[in-house]
């Protein structure tokens, strides 16, 4: 397969973005950033996990408006219209988060808004067979009439994208298109790209995946903590050089150094055998003052593995044993008496109360250590911020403003801190740094390696795999709800990680 | 640099200002406002007799609309409480009419005890079926409305239920129309109940939970909070505090009909919502319920001493101040 095509990107500028800036709440995430797209090519705008690539696709769909900064199309400056109604412009983007309403089929889902009626009355077959067509032209065997909720994620997927062929887009945003995908149905895809691309359609492509950069795109775009650093042709870089672009620094200051856990250190947590919805037959076990990472695509039953172990989310079947005892299955307070906490990674939603202050987020879970009988005493409590401040370096001005105003960086200390004052001796951090800077991200390795050491076990399930691997001395890799591998010392790669992960490679779980 | 700091420090002083005070106040500013127009339409008005009539009268609204609180702030809400009036007075006068003990101060302690056993057990039927029966609070507690309306209705044939015994009704009438130091009754026990609600909202581990589940019950699940049993405790303290209206309600007639109560569940609300708690749940402000208690009445008051108005109109005004606090609510919201 021919990995480059030359003389694709030559054609005219298509839509370009000059000096875009962006804040949200005062803080900054996009600073001046400049990005051309060129008729009929595919450009990977690549960066670590906060970078600001999202928001520079959304901000060059209309689903933002920049701070600063002109968006260009055609040459002519324009401001694009909210809530997708650029696809009227032939601006389309296929979107990390499927947007597919569950109850409508493939066909009503990919005529939605546009539907098509012959006097009057939907023409409900010359939809379906325009369906067909563009499902048949990327190779893809989904039905025309199945429900959306019948779909696995990677038809969903291939649905998502045969929206946007269908509507004879001139620009298509992909954000990590490949994520679900097998390897297979990636290689259906990026010849159906590739073929578009040649009949004039340009491409922007969001992946973290350095070999698909590699093999299909034709100008790479790496932006670092808000900020452009580089945009070249793809055939004279590789991956290493993009890597050493997008981090920009030396990867060991970031991560703590990594400490082993004895081997004969007391087994703390044991899981054996527990199914639970989506995750089927699971058993691990962590050592006292171990950090285990997890890892895994997105979909394969982490968070709910890691909700059933801590109470959250009732067991089908299995055993979850914490210094030798056993804890029933769906109770919360169980696993807290015991010393396991849980720390979403929905710290919006599942996490704190944005419409309260600090003093109240922070003791929620603790209260009983507050005051007798139910009472609650303010010093106390006063005094438990002060301690959970200076312990997490929480920085705040106001000491009285809601969890709703602070920076997600803060968000993320104060969750940890109210995590940490129910005092556990097993901690499972689920998605330790999402939507956070670099600079509190590095913070909150070191908290977590001090937990460690202090002989606390912390279970890490991350999405990002530099994080697991800079962190965990053992990670386990799941997919479609079992744990597929458990790499050890060496054996911890990215590469490794990922062959795990897209189901290349099986062995038995440790 | 400096500078810049601390702009930002003076407008998250300032946002922070605005948004804790102006909600909480903007209740007792409309109560002042109320006060002075009273004064202006009426002299007789101001006068300490008045107030403390009006105070008095609405006792009953303030009391259910106290546990009306704690229920919309856990984020549900109670319509059955009109009803559940209606109900449990009745009960207590059956219950005093059947004649079981002789005593007349015995029979009464008894019958005070039924009425609160009563009252919790009712509103334990609404949190059950809320939480554990997963239904809509509204549907829940519009089926127990029906529920405890039909009973009073079928307890009295559609009449009325009086208490018959003379000494029985000689000894409890001071509950409603006796005073304590000067003080009326009603007034004390509004006063009593709202200071207990006020020390349970905010200074006990059950307050901030009730307000950690109507702000957030996902937040809440997460952190250990046994979200269906402090919501279900919200419905017994619902009512309980029925219960504690009726006590104030049966010595003031001595009877009741299948009519009791009726459109109460309204008032209740709107008291609660004027007072500042957001009916969407996860903020609850005590003091504030009862303000808007006495606004609703003050209205009815102001009305009654003026002749501009009909007082016919009462219902349309006290819609239109639900609609209006509602309003003055989002702007405030908004400003912040």
């Amino acid at each position: 397969m021919s990995s480059q095509t030359s003389g694709a990107g030559d054609g005219a500028i298509v839509l370009s973005a000059r000096r875009i800036s962006k804040s949200f709440n005062g803080v900054q995430v996009l600073f001046g950033v400049d990005f051309d797209l060129r008729a009929g090519e595919i450009h990977a705008l690549m960066g670590e996990n906060g970078a600001g690539k999202s928001t520079l696709v959304k901000i060059l769909s209309g689903f933002e408006q920049p701070t600063s900064g002109d968006i260009i199309l055609d040459g002519h400056s324009v401001k694009l219209p909210p809530n997708g109604a650029a696809e009227a412009l032939g601006i389309v983007i296929i979107h990390q988060e499927f947007n597919l309403a569950e109850h409508l089929t493939v066909t009503e889902s990919l005529f939605l808004g546009r539907e098509v009626t012959r006097f009057g009355v939907l023409d409900r077959k010359f939809m379906r067979s325009e369906t067909r067509r563009v499902l048949d032209l990327l190779g893809s065997h989904v039905d025309e009439n199945a429900m959306i909720s019948s779909l696995s994620i990677a038809d969903k997927q291939m649905v998502e994208i045969a929206k946007a062929i269908s509507r004879d887009a001139r620009v298509v945003f992909m954000d990590e298109p490949t994520a679900v995908l097998s390897r297979e149905e990636t290689n259906f895809l990026f010849k159906q790209v590739r073929k578009l691309r040649d009949q004039g359609t340009s491409f922007v492509f969001v992946s973290h995946k350095l070999d698909e950069v590699m093999e299909l795109t034709d100008r790479v775009t790496v932006l670092r903590d808000g900020q452009w650093i580089k945009t070249s042709p793809t055939s004279i870089l590789d991956g290493e050089s993009i890597a050493q672009l997008m981090v920009g620094r030396e990867l060991s200051k970031l991560y703590p150094a990594k400490r082993e856990p004895n081997v004969d250190e007391e087994i703390v947590l044991s899981v054996d055998a527990v199914s639970t919805g989506y995750v089927k037959d699971v058993s691990f076990e962590v050592r006292k003052g171990e950090i285990l990472g997890f890892s895994g695509m997105i979909g394969s039953g982490r968070t709910e593995l890691m909700e059933a172990i801590a109470g959250l989310r009732s067991r089908a079947s299995g055993e979850v044993v914490i210094h030798g005892e056993a804890v029933p299955s769906g109770d919360v307070h169980a696993a807290n008496r015991r010393g396991l906490a849980y720390m979403t990674k929905d710290r919006k939603s599942k996490g704190l109360l944005l419409n309260s202050r600090m003093t109240a987020n922070l003791t929620l879970q603790s209260l009983e250590n507050h005051g007798k009988l139910g009472y609650l005493s303010p010093a106390s409590e006063a005094q438990a911020l002060e301690r959970a401040r200076r312990r997490f370096d929480i920085r705040v001005r106001d000491g009285n403003v809601v969890a709703g105003r602070m920076s997600g960086g803060n968000q993320q200390k104060l969750l940890l801190a109210k995590v940490m004052e129910t005092e556990p001796e097993i901690i499972i951090i689920d998605e330790p740094t999402r939507g956070i800077d670099v600079g509190t991200k590095q913070q909150i390795y070191h908290f977590i390696s001090a937990l460690a050491r202090d002989g606390r076990s912390i279970i890490v399930v991350s999405s990002e795999m530099p994080e697991v691997i800079g962190l965990c001395t053992r990670v386990a890799v799941m997919r479609e709800g079992r744990i597929v591998g458990m790499l050890e010392g060496d054996e911890i790669s990215e590469q490794e990680i990922m062959r795990y992960a897209a189901g290349l490679k099986k062995k038995a779980a440790a | 640099m400096d500078t810049s700091v601390n702009e930002e420090t003076r407008d998250v002083r300032r946002r922070s200002w605005r948004d804790i005070d102006l909600r909480a106040v903007a209740p007792f500013a409309a109560l002042i406002l109320l006060l002075i127009l009273g004064a202006l339409v009426n002299p007789n008005f101001i006068g300490l007799n008045n107030l403390a009539n009006v105070a008095t009268r609405s006792a009953f609204i303030a009391i259910i609309a106290i546990g009306a609180t704690f229920v919309i702030s856990s984020g549900d809400l109670d319509l059955s409480v009109g009803a559940m009036v209606a109900f449990v007075a009745s009960l207590m006068i059956l219950f005093m009419n059947s004649g079981v003990i002789a005593d007349p101060a015995l029979m009464l302690t008894a019958a005070v005890l039924f009425a609160v056993v009563a009252g919790s057990l009712c509103g334990l039927a609404n949190g059950l079926i809320t939480t554990v029966g997963r239904i809509e609070p509204f549907i829940a507690t519009l089926g127990t409305m029906g529920i405890y309306r039909g009973l009073t209705t079928w307890l009295s044939q559609g009449g009325a239920i009086t208490l018959k015994d003379p000494a029985l009704q000689e000894i409890y009438r001071p509950a409603y129309f006796g005073s304590i130091l000067g003080v009326p009754v009603p007034i004390v026990v509004i006063l009593a109940v709202t200071c207990i609600a006020a020390f349970i909202l905010y200074r006990t581990r059950y307050g901030r939970h009730v307000v950690a589940v109507g702000s957030n019950a996902d937040v809440a699940r997460y952190s250990g909070i046994p979200v269906n049993r402090v919501r279900t405790i919200a419905f017994v303290i619902q009512g309980l505090c029925v219960a504690i209206a009726v006590l104030l309600y049966v010595p003031r007639l001595g009877s009741t009909s299948a009519t009791t109560g009726i459109l109460w569940e309204l008032q209740a609300i709107t008291a609660v919502v004027v007072g500042g708690t957001a009916l969407k749940g996860g903020a609850g402000r005590v003091w504030g319920t009862i303000c808007g208690a006495f606004i609703l009445e003050l209205v009815g008051n102001i009305m009654l001493l003026s002749n501009f108005i009909s007082e016919y109109l009462i219902g349309a005004i006290q819609g239109t101040i639900i609609i209006v606090a509602m309003l003055v609510q989002r702007s405030l919201v908004r400003k912040s």
